[in-house]
């Protein structure tokens, strides 16, 4: 079987607007954790996120999808066109019903649908817009970057809330197998507005700290919930050898996917963490000691925090392998993270460098992990990036560094 | 091509579609001719454009849902779960002995829980006065009604699936998708079990003012029982429905050694985009037609093995058209003889939903050999000549049957279902 070679990135993450950025970013341990800009948090308990720096759409793409389309929508339009400039392809040149787009969306375009229904009840429906019902639904990314460059392939969306960006790389893999030559995968979000970000309190799980050093620490004794964050990252992946025909090597290969549903609450038995990860590493043909870096899905809620932990224990021993969570520097980007993760975790491999977890400074009790908390030079040949999505979703992928041929 | 010893079969089905609530009364609307299409009683529609719609006389606590169930999910995952209840307990399947982590769960929905999320800003936002909405009037499952991905959720947890889980939302072929999606995860092995279908409760005042902005849904305000008129030279645009079909999918060798009551086959499934325009449709029909044309290649079946199509006939313009150049474009002669139908005419159209409903249409309509009708076809459009089944269902002995789904984003899906027993 053809390996998926992921041969373009594309980044829009709060502590950096393109992939360079955010990687020197991360590798210096620079956050992109803040007040919120967006409206002004002062009236809610939680008024840190991360928010994508010096952003303008009207730079990132054609001005007539603006008002179309929200702001989630725009980072995803933005992040596609840096991953296909990445991987060097047009897709004018490429045969169309083979290119797909497959993208994950936890909430859609929350931000544009709130402006919405504010004015369909504040003023009647006379007021609002045409755009409304192609830019809040979670299908508006997929369906516009497949517009965009002409994907007339056999598209996805995948929504499992922080998982998805797993599912739907895995997905976009399936695609390739089923005979496209290109798929664009990954996937933003952005529910930084009023209704947005009091969803999100529904949940208990955000850190209403202040502090943006020390508002989401996983694993951390002191973890108190995790801060939201905007963006996320899109994927260019090709079958290898087609890649390697036109003189790609690309970045690495989407080697397995493993996705598992949590037991219903209160049954009392183990989540299903541990078990989407060995599916990953089983399809992956890899074992546990060929891992040589988990990114972890590092949720900074302590009882989560522990779950993930015992779960990384389970499968890997006592310490035996690199954790580590970059997201503490851009908070989590919902369907856009895990994307992100995959993202780090191929720069990883490229540059001999896992990216470091910061602010964490004393772990707690039953995580004992050996979490990477200064960037660590070594040798990253596979990574593990292990996903979570509210409501049970439990996703990882396995990643391998590229079979170069010695000259 | 579809491996055979990972030949999929449906072997449960629930519904609840516009209308009295169950596979039955579904079947039983669909199969007469009559219509769910009505003004609208869910809110007051009074100042929309289109009043119309096809609502489900759904009451959840005498569906079986539990007080704290109806409290907790809104009308879309309520129509979900009772539907995958239902179909479990038609599929004759005992949870307790299949492994939960082979049971996997493929759910799609195009707008997800709007109806909660709709509900609840009223309330937050003092009736649309403040963009800082206050989070003290929040109720604990908001987070729920923001994303979609938990009515994944429901119907796992309904179905006690530990297998891969997950939301399709690829807006009006979300259902026909998540079907797709379901036989991928039979066919490469991730699970044994799939509970697949889909749900949309879309009949709010958000919804209603989307449509209303692009003028895509009915304005027939004053004959809401004849205002989906799909195929008719006087048809004015969708009717806004809701609803759900849930399916019990498993490979057909399982199916068969349980001694399951089949009522189809899954024979191939296809999509493409047209890459075009968002809402806008080519007239060429010509990424649909590459969809049917590919299903019909995993299956090794041709243009003349087709018995009946069952539309996605919205009734608008220029989908009724672009459908209809579709059928020409990959089954030549053949779309002029084959019978198409649109079930939408009777219950509406229920966004992400209706691909599954109509899924479950199929299958019904392989397993009693009956082609539901067209309703309130009576003037047919010159540029819709085929034959679109008007007003009154055909006895047929079907063998294989073609479902059709396309939706905003451009996107078009394919699904060819053949009859239990097969060869």
């Amino acid at each position: 079987m053809t390996a998926a070679l992921v041969t373009g990135l594309g980044v829009a993450a709060p502590n950096g607007l393109g992939t360079e950025e955010y990687w020197s970013a991360t590798l210096a341990g620079r956050t992109g954790i803040g007040r919120i800009t967006r409206f002004d948090p002062e009236r809610y308990p939680v008024r840190l996120a991360g928010e994508v720096p010096g952003f303008a759409a009207a730079e990132a793409i054609p001005g007539r999808l603006i008002p179309q389309t929200d702001h989630w929508t725009h980072l995803a339009l933005a992040a596609t066109d840096m991953a296909l400039d990445d991987a060097g392809v047009d897709p004018a040149e490429l045969p169309e019903y083979e290119m797909t787009v497959v993208t994950a969306s936890s909430s859609g375009g929350t931000e544009f649908g709130q402006r919405e229904i504010e004015r369909l009840w504040d003023k009647g429906p006379g007021w609002v817009g045409a755009y409304q019902s192609i830019a809040w639904f979670y299908a508006a990314t997929t369906g516009q970057v497949s517009i965009r460059h002409g994907m007339r392939g056999p598209c996805g969306v995948i929504c499992a809330e922080q998982a998805g960006g797993l599912d739907a790389a895995a997905h976009a893999v399936r695609m390739l197998r089923s005979g496209a030559r290109l798929a664009v995968t990954g996937g933003t979000d952005a529910s930084l507005c009023p209704y947005g970000l009091v969803a999100q309190l529904a949940t208990g799980a955000l850190s209403t700290s202040d502090d943006p050093g020390r508002a989401y620490l996983p694993f951390d004794r002191e973890a108190s919930g995790y801060v939201p964050g905007e963006g996320g990252a899109m994927l260019v992946i090709e079958p290898d050898d087609v890649a390697r025909a036109r003189g790609v090597h690309g970045y690495g290969c989407l080697a397995g996917h493993g996705a598992t549903f949590d037991p219903p609450p209160g049954s009392g038995r183990e989540p299903g963490l541990r078990r989407a990860a060995e599916i990953a590493l089983d399809r992956a043909g890899l074992a546990p000691r060929d891992v040589d870096v988990v990114f972890a899905d590092a949720l900074g809620v302590p009882a989560r925090d522990r779950e993930e932990a015992r779960a990384i224990e389970a499968l890997f021993g006592p310490r035996a392998v690199p954790v580590t969570a970059p997201k503490t520097m851009t908070g989590r980007l919902y369907a856009g993270g895990a994307a992100l993760d995959m993202a780090a975790a191929l720069l990883a491999m490229r540059d001999g460098v896992v990216p470091p977890t910061v602010g964490v400074t004393e772990l707690a009790d039953g995580c004992g992990l050996d979490l990477v908390r200064e960037p660590r030079e070594m040798p990253v040949r596979a990574a593990l990036v292990l996903a979570r999505g509210h409501g049970g979703f439990n996703s990882a992928v396995a990643l391998t560094a590229v079979r170069r041929t010695q000259n | 091509m579809i491996d055979d010893d990972a030949r999929v079969v449906i072997t449960g089905i629930g519904v609840v579609a516009p209308g009295d609530p169950g596979t039955k009364a579904f079947w039983d609307l669909i199969t007469s001719g009559r219509t769910a299409t009505r003004a609208i009683t869910l809110f007051d529609a009074e100042p929309f454009r289109s009043r119309v719609a096809a609502e489900c006389d759904f009451d959840p606590a005498a569906e079986g849902l539990s007080p704290q169930e109806i409290r907790r999910m809104d009308r879309a995952g309520q129509f979900g779960v009772v539907c995958a209840r239902q179909a479990l307990a038609d599929s004759g399947l005992d949870t307790g002995v299949v492994p939960p982590e082979r049971v996997a769960v493929s759910v799609g929905s195009a707008v997800g829980c709007t109806m909660g999320l709709e509900e609840e800003y009223v309330v937050l936002s003092d009736g649309g006065r403040n963009w800082l909405v206050d989070p003290s009037y929040a109720v604990p499952h908001l987070y729920g009604y923001m994303v979609p991905s938990t009515l994944a959720t429901e119907v796992a947890w309904a179905s006690c699936a530990e297998g891969p889980v997950g939301l399709i939302s690829t807006g009006c072929t979300a259902g026909l998708d998540a079907v797709g999606y379901a036989c991928r995860l039979l066919w490469e092995g991730s699970a044994d079990v799939v509970v697949a279908g889909a749900t949309d409760a879309p009949i709010s005042p958000i919804t209603s003012a989307c449509f209303d902005a692009i003028k895509a849904t009915s304005p027939n305000n004053e004959d809401p029982g004849h205002a989906s008129r799909p195929f008719d030279a006087e048809r004015d645009g969708f009717v806004l429905g809701e609803g759900a079909a849930i399916m019990v999918l498993e490979r057909r060798d399982a199916a068969r050694r349980r001694g399951a009551q089949i009522y189809a086959e899954i024979l191939g499934f296809a999509s493409r985009s047209n890459a075009y325009h968002m809402t806008g449709l080519k007239p060429d029909g010509r990424e649909m037609a590459e969809a049917i044309t590919e299903t019909l290649g995993q299956a090794r079946l041709g243009p003349e093995d087709i018995d009946y199509i069952n539309a996605h006939g919205s009734g608008t313009k220029q989908n009724d058209r672009h459908e209809t150049a579709a059928f020409k474009r990959s089954l030549g002669g053949r779309a002029y003889e084959v019978p198409v139908s649109s079930i939408k005419s009777m219950i509406g159209h229920s966004l992400g939903a209706i691909g599954s409903i109509e899924v479950a249409a199929c299958a019904l309509a392989l397993h009693h050999g009956v082609v539901p009708p067209t309703a309130n076809l009576h003037n047919p459009d010159p540029e819709c000549d085929l034959d679109y089944v008007p007003l009154t269902a055909r006895e047929a002995d079907l063998d294989v049957v073609l479902s059709v789904g396309s939706g905003f984003g451009g996107f078009q899906s394919a699904m060819l279902l053949g009859r239990a027993g097969r060869p």
